[in-house]
């Protein structure tokens, strides 16, 4: 029973920290489909937590939080657009700029306006999405396995961990089985035959764009408003680019994206778990190995030893109508 | 967009429109100064001042200088050949290891024109090494370079911690870092240079490595545009199709640019671990090599160009700290929002003026040179 508790738990905290990688990895699926690559997912997410934390501890409201985040993210990613649609700018070093942009505006911004060191103050209960527990865990919760397991791993997570998840299906149906997204696909395999149909490319370039920012802006909401409470300078540690390597490992589909930032999520809650656990056999394991674990593993899945990844055909290239 | 522009003369192309670009992201990172609530012009004013109105700020601003020299070039060589590395920080940061090395080994016994040479060797390799993977997976495995040399910088950052906090940590010490090296894993400092100049120079760190920064600005335009191989990076930036057909080994002159680009950003460890704190500290590249995408891009990947950039980014940097004492709301962390802007507006947005500029330029030199047609957008 001890075990089953454990691996619960441990699966709950992988459900948790999988979370902002999923919202980022669906929202850089949006763009990459659409031809635009997004190295600015981290930036974005960065940008939206810290808009989540600011707004959501000025007006007290959760909701309020959320809107300044996917607010915040689209608009830079209305400048990833501006920079790689509309000028045909190069979208590795747009994205690379966001970045920077973000993680200093982030810390100045923050430091001038609550002097704590780069970290908005912290939220009350009110302004942050708790948990909700879902129908029945309290009763079940005596229940041997099943109902453990529905009180604790599936019950109990706050709205976004839900909508995360929601979102896997409804990107799957929004990109098969919609007009828009069989455009979108279309856009970002071969734009000069949407535009021959007459399809404006750069709109819907920037409708993908938009997608993207907000779900950057809804994982950077999570971030500030649901697993911490507030924002913390830097917090999204490299997230938005484990997301991008979950999107390459998924081969840029919805549903294998959800296991790829699942098995990210479950390597950084295992990380965490076994810091001052050593191993049987091998000892204790250096925090610092395990930290490295999902880059190290990145590497590997992206060198293409576990099946070969092809992006979408037009991506990364600026779209140049014929003359 | 084949509407007849003019062919921009070299000093507007390579001076004007960078000089353009950067203007108009110093605009948008006064916009941020206005809003934490302080003067832009007077944080300007003092920015400057605090970078060049000392020798002890020049000192500082050319030992800055120093490290972006060497992450501009190590970008700008990967740029030669089409590829991005962002590895840089990742790759400097190893650098350190293979300095701290050589000088823990022969610093005590050596002088250091001896240990010099070895630590430059280390740095190299090692950085070179840190390159070499992310290289090879892209020639061989075609996997994304951004992606990987993303990735080797955290693992990078985990190693370094591992084996600071771990192995390189002397045994009674408590603060991750080497120990202190001897004599001999110390560069003399470079104040005598300034004094000459009647300047006093007082604390700052400025050392022979900057020597050796400039003399590696000098090489790599050698290499890029004088030789063989640098010819062959080219041809393979500019088209790697024709650089197939020309017989050029793609896996080769990918791997070689990467090392060469790695070995780069690896010697700039020499300066903040063999110039100034004389061991190797936690984090101790601190975003240099990020910056040196900044500086690739506005010097234009060309020698001069980063030299230039560079100083520009060490009086950022330099002054940056210097306003922090005045304007309490400004912190260094202004750097990282001006080298992002820079990156945006030199690099994503390098062509949002330039149409406007080829017209005017078209208007004011007559109808002779509007007889040739450049076509824009395919520049990239």
């Amino acid at each position: 029973m001890d075990y089953y508790v454990t691996l619960v738990q441990l699966l709950d905290s992988t459900i948790r920290l999988s979370v902002p990688l999923l919202f980022a990895c669906l929202a850089g699926l949006y763009s990459e489909r659409a031809g635009i690559f997004d190295i600015g997912l981290e930036g974005k997410m960065l940008a939206g937590a810290f808009a989540a934390g600011t707004a959501a501890y000025l007006t007290g409201s959760a909701m309020v939080g959320l809107l300044a985040a996917v607010l915040v993210s689209v608009l830079l990613g209305l400048v990833h657009g501006f920079a790689s649609i509309t000028h045909r700018g190069n979208q590795i070093v747009s994205g690379v700029a966001i970045n920077f942009i973000a993680a200093g505006t982030t810390v100045i911004l923050g430091q001038a306006w609550f002097r704590q060191g780069g970290r908005t103050p912290s939220l009350p209960a009110g302004a942050r999405f708790g948990a909700l527990h879902l129908p029945g865990a309290e009763a079940l919760r005596d229940v041997p396995v099943a109902g453990y397991l529905y009180s604790e791993l599936i019950s109990g997570h706050s709205i976004l961990v839900y909508l995360a998840f929601l979102m896997v299906p409804f990107t799957w149906w929004v990109l098969q089985r919609t007009r828009f997204g069989l455009r979108l696909r279309a856009v970002g395999e071969n734009p000069a035959a949407v535009d021959t149909a007459g399809i404006s490319v750069t709109w819907l370039r920037y409708r993908a764009v938009i997608c993207c920012g907000i779900l950057c802006g809804l994982a950077g909401a999570y971030l500030a408003q649901a697993q911490g409470a507030g924002f913390v300078k830097d917090m999204t540690a490299g997230k938005g680019y484990i997301a991008l390597a979950a999107l390459i490992f998924a081969k840029w589909r919805p549903v294998p994206a959800m296991l790829a930032c699942l098995l990210f999520g479950f390597l950084d809650a295992l990380a965490i778990r076994m810091q001052g656990h050593p191993l049987p056999l091998i000892g204790e394991v250096p925090v610092q190995f395990m930290q490295a674990l999902p880059y190290v593993l990145t590497v590997i899945l992206l060198a293409g030893f576990i099946g070969k990844a092809i992006p979408p055909r037009a991506g990364g290239v600026p779209y140049v109508k014929e003359r | 967009m084949s509407q007849p522009f003019a062919k921009l003369p070299a000093w507007a192309d390579y001076g004007l429109i960078p000089l353009v670009n950067l203007v108009v992201a110093f605009l948008v990172a006064g916009l941020v100064v206005l809003l934490v609530g302080e003067n832009p012009i007077q944080a300007a004013g003092l920015m400057v001042k605090g970078a060049f109105g000392s020798g002890e700020g020049i000192g500082y601003t050319l030992y800055y200088a120093t490290n972006f020299i060497f992450t501009g070039l190590c970008v700008a060589v990967a740029f030669h050949c089409g590829l991005f590395n962002i590895g840089g920080e990742g790759q400097a940061y190893l650098g350190g290891l293979g300095v701290s090395l050589a000088c823990l080994a022969f610093g005590d016994f050596l002088p250091w024109w001896l240990t010099f040479p070895l630590a430059i060797l280390g740095a190299a390799l090692a950085g070179a090494l840190w390159a070499l993977i992310p290289a090879w997976l892209q020639a061989r495995r075609g996997s994304h370079i951004v992606i990987t040399t993303i990735m080797f910088n955290f693992i990078a950052a985990s190693l370094m911690v591992y084996l600071l906090v771990g192995v390189l940590k002397p045994l009674a010490s408590q603060a991750p870092e080497t120990r202190v090296f001897g004599e001999g894993g110390q560069l003399p400092q470079l104040g005598w240079l300034l004094q000459m100049f009647g300047l006093q120079v007082r604390s700052a760190p400025l050392n022979v490595s900057f020597l050796l920064a400039l003399a590696s600005a000098f090489v790599v335009w050698v290499l890029i545009w004088r030789t063989r191989i640098g010819y062959e990076i080219r041809t393979m930036g500019f088209s790697p199709r024709a650089a197939d057909y020309a017989g050029i080994s793609q896996t080769r002159i990918i791997v070689i640019t990467m090392m060469i680009s790695g070995a780069l950003a690896g010697m700039m460890a020499l300066n903040p671990v063999m110039g100034a704190q004389h061991r190797m500290q936690l984090d101790f590249v601190s975003g240099a090599g990020f910056v040196g995408i900044a500086v690739a891009l506005m010097g234009r990947s060309h020698p001069v160009g980063i030299v230039l950039a560079a100083i520009l980014f060490g009086m950022l940097y330099q002054g940056g700290a210097e306003i922090a004492f005045d304007m309490p709301n400004i912190s260094r962390d202004m750097i990282v929002i001006i080298q992002g802007l820079v990156i945006l507006f030199a690099g994503a947005l390098e062509h949002m003026f330039r149409p406007a500029i080829q017209r005017l330029f078209g208007r004011l030199s007559g109808s002779d040179l509007r007889a040739t047609p450049i076509a824009t957008g395919e520049s990239h």
